[in-house]
């Protein structure tokens, strides 16, 4: 089983390798930030299931027939699937190196996220407004974290994008800011991911 | 088994029995039947840990650098030996499958909720149980007995013989009730309603105490259990009758402040829905009770949510049905097994969240049992094993379907 | 909302913090904050008038070197050991106190801080610093790396592990720690029950702290993947990166679990959501669920690197390779799955149905078998071997026989109705202090003794290691055998006064017990200030000081920045010893220069600022809040704006390093 080749006087061995390997700065990065990535996921497991639990527990209040309005979320769903598509465009412009391509997609990207977060937070007011916050029930306890952690990912994602049009402008289409882009690509995903899940089960559930 | 219960159990625990523990010397058979659990699996892990134990003193002795034997059998190519290994999997796992069997089945057997049968001891089939109904509070037990219209505060009794059916809740926050002499532990829980079953056999004043970690007075939250002759629980029930204390919504307030510490005390019970109200948190007037209001959030909208949470407490026809094949379907038959106010717990047996894990046996009676109220047919055999043993219960009144809308705290 | 009724009291520029919540009527707490003021006063001082900051700032606190920031969790560790046991040491002073009458002396709310702090403190900030800390020291050496794959995250990990300390450290003085046991079970810990700042104090500091971990733990993750040395494929990793491997997938698989659970706790408590609470729809037991999703792959987050440490330790000093590589591997995997399915079996009581507990105490014994298989490993490795027994063989002989004991106690307690008449006793405190201390601490200790030549270039003491040694194996067993003895007398745990006086005895041998571990304690200081002292007789200068089997001892002691100045290649398990067995020489010239990440000081300020906005948060100091978390983000996004984080050690500089050694090693000859 195990390689048996003790002590053979015979045996050369090249203990150091000629060439060193080398790790360039970043070579890991795509691979950790796929493994936080799933533990982020892992946070919104628990928050989904925390609303499979609690999601029918109205405590007298009012329930999601009353509360959501599809159409709106419908919008909002499209918004950041738009976004995605997007952020998609910006890639395919980093790739062939076109840096004033890159930041403009990536600013239509922003602009459909930042549409996302408004009509969410328009739905929120209009839900805390009709007397639905998120002390209500548990029903809305879950909801309110659920879609408001979401949502708080997708504002983190816009701060990032933000950063990241400055980063380019200054210091251009770097191996470094490549990556930058490789992995905001891959949460921004993610995000949209997550959302599709939220908008089924959540919203689209709901209102069966 | 019966030797190995004779013996290796009485030499384990003898020593320690003699110290007064009531663990190991119980005066009730369920608590003796679970102290023999305990001892059997004792010396089923023994049978390996003792040859392990044995085997790494020699081994470290014998090997020790410059004694004979490590220079002489020195072998640093033995490293690797499939039959050893065959063997260091196989031997763990065989006691492994021996005690995962008597895990099984005594787990079953000593299920807190399960009703006692003819096999335990002092308990003759058919015999109405003792049902007492508990609330830890802080930091102190309320016992109600609602077949003898009495109440009393750390002070718990019952008659010899006879089979025990404990019905607990908690105020605000988490408490275990424990009583060694007879049964083992279960969690009382504010909103929710657990349930023990137990019996005494032999007379005496036992321990009883609260083994969860409830705050600030919980090292003070113990209370006497009397084993008693009929007679003298008679004569126990009386005393509380005539104590000329009430224990009405003024004297429950008055009990809630929280207080350490606190001595035994005797009431006549004047409001026999009190604890119904203290299990569905509606102790005040204009709360309402959480079994109205899981009516009110399921029983009048037929929405979205029930196909993914919340089974336990559905009302709805289809979804009793399918909770009751589940109890047909159900290994244990565990029909009289009921969560709590449950209702307001039990979650869903099909989604993969943790509570429902835990919960899911649970679930099916319940919904059986509000099926009643809505649609399900009474002859379901599951509706009829859960009304078997419910005659007393209060906790679980079925609502209308609309009831009052909102809960107002 | 529910937060209305806590803000009534507070103040704009202070929060709810006030003069009235310094804990000044108590004169323990008095007592302890004068000494520590004390000694942190003659600390700063001593290190101003060595003109050390500098040297801190620049060389340490700053430092993104593996086996620095590893060593610096091992003081870390070490320090926040002396209070958690100070913790243990009041609660049996207290506890064979307090009877016939007597209340002790600590009240409830002091009392009941301690034991919460207690286990807290020594989970948190003790047994995670201590093994995070071998792990960062020992893997990357172990894998032939020159540093782990994200360096300045390894600094930041280990900053907010102190940040999440600091705050903890900081409830004992300012206001109030919380009063609900390690896990802080709802709805005692709901905003009802708990309406002071103590919970905060847990929930924040757990929170810091629990960034720190779960970044250490993708840092680690993917350094063993991806910066083995050539040749070093999966199945030739050393058992210790192995086990290092698994806990960090279980540490990046369960703590976003605790962090996600926590957020629902504080969104109860500050915004009065009703996650956990008892009405409008909340769930506790939802909670409890959660938080043992978390809880029970921790305690295999802390016993996998342990077990490691005595594999290694078990092949060192028996000369041989250990037995059953390959199912000491298997059995790894194993329990790091199993690991997962078992946390029901940590609330048998709260009434779940039979099926459910059965699957759960089924699924619990399983464990036991890799378990088992481990032991067997180890032992099979003793026979025909010839043991040295330095002192980490000592520790992991001990630690054999006390874990089986261990193991034994939870097999019993595993069985639900077993579970039943024990669960929450004194039996249950007495199990896991079995497996946490036989297992988790004699393999701290084990690893600090095995490693410390390694770490620091001299072998330690021997003399003060024996006493400590046999201080903690004879003081483990008085402590904590009377408390197997109680459990099964039905005491309970977490009480503070008792009525049974025939009880008094066991609580004094108990307190006796703890008492001799102190002095294993003390020893274990001496231990460490005599080896620094005499570290010129102790000299190490082979590198290699027990005639070791794996890669880190290919290297000089300590190994210099870089680790390795050519690196190895691989060709079998126990890959230094493979390289001995075939006569390596190591190279004395042909030196190139080394590409290294450079320090930064980001780590420490983003720590020092989420410190900030934890106590903020804590005290409601809302304008705190509102300044620090900005800040925060800013300082996270200055830091992105640095491109220039890595630099060349030159070539001179290795060759002299290099030149250095092979004098010392020829003139040691």
């Amino acid at each position: 089983m195990s390689s048996e080749i003790v002590t053979d006087p015979g045996d050369e061995r090249v203990f150091h390798p000629a060439e060193e390997p080398h790790h360039p700065e970043g070579h890991s990065t795509p691979l950790g930030f796929w493994i936080y990535l799933m533990s982020d996921c892992l946070i919104f497991a628990i928050l989904f299931a925390t609303f499979g639990v609690l999601g029918t527990r109205y405590a007298g209040g009012p329930d999601p027939k009353e509360l959501f309005d599809l159409p709106l979320v419908a919008l909002n769903t499209a918004m950041l699937l738009i976004s995605s598509i997007t952020y998609g465009f910006a890639m395919l412009q980093m790739h062939e190196g076109n840096q004033k391509g890159t930041i403009k997609w990536l600013g239509i990207t922003a602009a459909f996220g930042a549409a996302f977060l408004c009509i969410e937070l328009y739905e929120f007011s209009h839900m805390i407004h009709e007397g639905a916050g998120p002390g209500r029930s548990a029903f809305l306890s879950a909801f309110f974290t659920l879609v408001g952690t979401h949502g708080l990912h997708v504002t983190f994602g816009l701060v990032w994008l933000a950063v990241l049009v400055v980063q380019v402008r200054k210091h251009g289409l770097t191996l470094a800011n490549q990556r930058r882009i490789n992995c905001l690509s891959l949460f921004w995903h993610f995000l949209d991911v997550i959302w599709i899940g939220v908008f089924t089960f959540v919203y689209l559930m709901g209102m069966i | 088994m019966n030797l190995i219960r004779n013996s290796v159990v009485a030499s384990l625990f003898l020593a320690l029995a003699g110290c007064g523990s009531e663990v190991l010397s119980p005066g009730g058979d369920v608590a003796a039947k679970t102290r023999d659990v305990l001892g059997i699996t004792t010396a089923l892990i023994l049978v390996i840990v003792l040859p392990v134990l044995v085997a790494i003193i020699w081994f470290a002795i014998r090997y020790r650098s410059g004694s004979e034997d490590a220079e002489s059998e020195y072998d640093p190519s033995f490293h690797h030996s499939v039959q050893l290994e065959l063997l260091i999997w196989a031997a763990p796992l065989v006691i492994i499958i021996w005690l995962g069997a008597l895990t099984w089945v005594s787990t079953h057997k000593l299920d807190p909720y399960r009703p006692l049968d003819s096999e335990t001891q002092g308990v003759t089939d058919g015999a109405e149980p003792l049902v007492v109904q508990v609330v830890s509070m802080d930091w102190k037990w309320l016992f109600f007995y609602p077949q003898y219209g009495i109440a009393t505060v750390n002070d718990l009794a019952a008659p010899l013989d006879r089979p025990i059916r404990f019905e607990l809740t908690s105020t605000e926050v988490m408490n275990a009730f424990y009583v060694p002499t007879l049964a083992g532990m279960i969690y009382t829980m504010p909103g929710m309603q657990t349930q023990l079953h137990a019996v005494i056999n032999e007379t005496g004043e036992y321990k009883g105490m609260s083994s969860h970690y409830s705050g600030a007075g919980f090292s003070g939250m113990n209370f006497p259990f009397h084993g008693l002759e009929e007679a003298d629980f008679d004569a126990w029930v009386q005393k509380a009758r005539s104590s000329g204390q009430v224990l009405d919504r003024d004297a429950y307030r008055e009990l809630l402040k929280p207080s350490e510490n606190v001595p035994s005390a005797f009431y006549a019970l004047g409001d026999e829905e009190l604890y119904h109200d203290i299990l569905n948190r509606c102790v005040e007037p204009g709360q309402v009770c959480m079994d109205e209001v899981m009516a009110a959030d399921h029983g009048g909208m037929d929405h979205a949510g029930a196909a993914h949470a919340g089974t336990g407490d559905a009302a709805s026809g289809e979804e009793a049905a399918r909770a009751e094949a589940a109890v047909t379907a159900s290994p244990d038959g565990h029909a009289g097994h009921e969560p709590a106010a449950s209702d307001t717990t039990a979650p869903d047996a099909g989604s993969a969240t943790p509570a429902p894990l835990m919960q899911q046996e649970a679930a099916p009676a319940d919904a059986a049992h509000w099926g009643e109220g809505a649609a399900a047919p009474e002859s379901a055999p599951a509706a009829a094993a859960a009304e078997q043993d419910q005659s007393t219960h209060q906790g679980m009144n079925h609502a209308p379907a609309n009831a009052a809308p909102a809960a107002a705290n | 909302m529910a937060v209305e009724a806590n803000v009534t009291d507070s103040t704009f520029l202070f929060g709810r913090l006030a003069w009235s919540k310094l804990p000044i009527t108590e004169p323990v707490v008095v007592y302890t904050f004068v000494a520590v003021v004390i000694l942190g006063a003659a600390v700063v001082a001593a290190l101003t008038y060595f003109k050390l900051w500098g040297y801190l700032w620049k060389e340490w606190f700053t430092s993104v070197d593996h086996k620095k920031i590893g060593i610096m969790y091992m003081i870390l560790g070490l320090v926040m050991f002396l209070r958690g046991f100070a913790d243990a040491i009041m609660m049996r002073l207290q506890q064979v106190m307090a009877f016939n009458g007597s209340e002790g002396y600590l009240n409830a709310h002091h009392y009941d801080q301690v034991f919460t702090a207690h286990g807290t403190i020594m989970i948190f900030f003790v047994a995670m610093p201590f093994v995070t800390g071998l792990m960062n020291f020992v893997v990357p050496l172990q894998i032939g790396a020159r540093d782990v794959a994200f360096p300045f995250l390894n600094n930041f990990s280990f900053w907010m592990t102190v940040g999440g300390a600091v705050l903890t450290m900081v409830s004992l003085f300012i206001g109030e720690f919380a009063q609900t046991g390690w896990l802080a079970f709802p709805p005692l810990s709901g905003v009802v029950a708990s309406p002071r700042e103590g919970v905060d104090y847990y929930i924040w500091g757990l929170q810091i702290a629990g960034v720190g971990t779960t970044l250490s733990g993708i840092n680690l993750i993917v350094t063993i993947l991806k910066m083995r040395c050539p040749g070093m494929g999966l199945m030739r990793m050393p058992v210790f990166t192995w086990t290092s491997l698994c806990a960090n997938i279980l540490i990046v698989a369960t703590f976003p679990v605790l962090t996600a659970t926590l957020v629902l706790l504080s969104l109860d408590r500050y915004l009065g959501m009703n996650f956990f609470t008892n009405d409008l729809g909340g769930n506790p037991m939802l909670y409890i669920n959660l938080i043992w999703i978390w809880g029970h792959p921790e305690v295999y987050i802390l016993i996998l690197p342990a077990f490691g440490i005595f594999s290694e330790v078990v092949a060192t000093f028996c000369g041989k390779r250990l037995f059953g590589y390959n199912s000491m591997v298997y059995a790894t995997v194993c329990i790091t799955i199993l690991s997962y399915l078992v946390w029901l079996h940590h609330f048998f009581t709260m009434g779940s149905g039979a099926s459910v507990n059965s699957f759960f105490g089924i699924a619990t014994m399983i464990i036991s078998i890799p378990t088992g298989a481990k032991i067997f490993n180890w032992l099979f490795t003793m026979y025909k071997g010839k043991i040295r027994y330095e002192l980490p063989m000592m520790w992991a002989v001990a630690f054999m026989l006390t874990f089986v004991i261990g193991g034994m106690t939870g097999v019993m307690l595993a069985v639900p109705p077993a579970d039943f008449i024990v669960h929450n006793s004194l039996f249950l405190v007495a199990h896991f202090h079995n497996v946490i201390i036989g297992g988790v601490v004699y393999g701290v200790f084990a690893g600090i003794n095995y490693w410390w030549p390694k770490a620091f270039g001299f072998k330690m003491n021997q003399f003060w290691g024996h006493v400590s040694f046999w201080c903690w194996v004879v003081g483990f067993w008085l402590a904590f055998m009377p408390l197997y003895v109680m459990g099964l007398m039905g005491v309970t745990r977490r009480l503070r006064v008792f009525d049974d006086p025939s009880l008094q005895i066991w609580f004094a041998i108990a307190a006796l017990g703890a008492a001799v571990i102190a002095f294993g304690i003390f020893a274990l200081i001496m231990q460490i200030f005599t080896s620094i002292r005499d570290r010129e007789k102790l000299r190490d200068v082979t590198g290699d000081p027990w005639d070791a089997r794996t890669l880190e001892w290919a290297t000089s002691s300590p190994p210099p920045a870089y680790n390795f100045a050519f690196t190895p290649v691989v060709y079998d398990v126990d890959a230094w010893h493979d390289m001995k067995e075939h006569g390596y020489k190591r190279p004395l010239s042909g030196f190139k220069p080394i590409h290294m990440p450079k320090n930064t000081g980001t780590g420490v300020v983003l720590a020092a600022i989420s410190v900030v906005l934890g106590f903020a948060l804590v005290w409601h100091i809302w304008w705190l809040v509102v300044l620090s978390f900005p800040a925060l983000i800013a300082a996270a996004i200055w830091h992105t704006f640095d491109y220039n984080r890595d630099f060349y050690i030159p070539e001179a500089t290795v060759t002299e390093t290099e030149d250095a050694r092979t004098k010392a090693l020829s003139n040691a000859v």
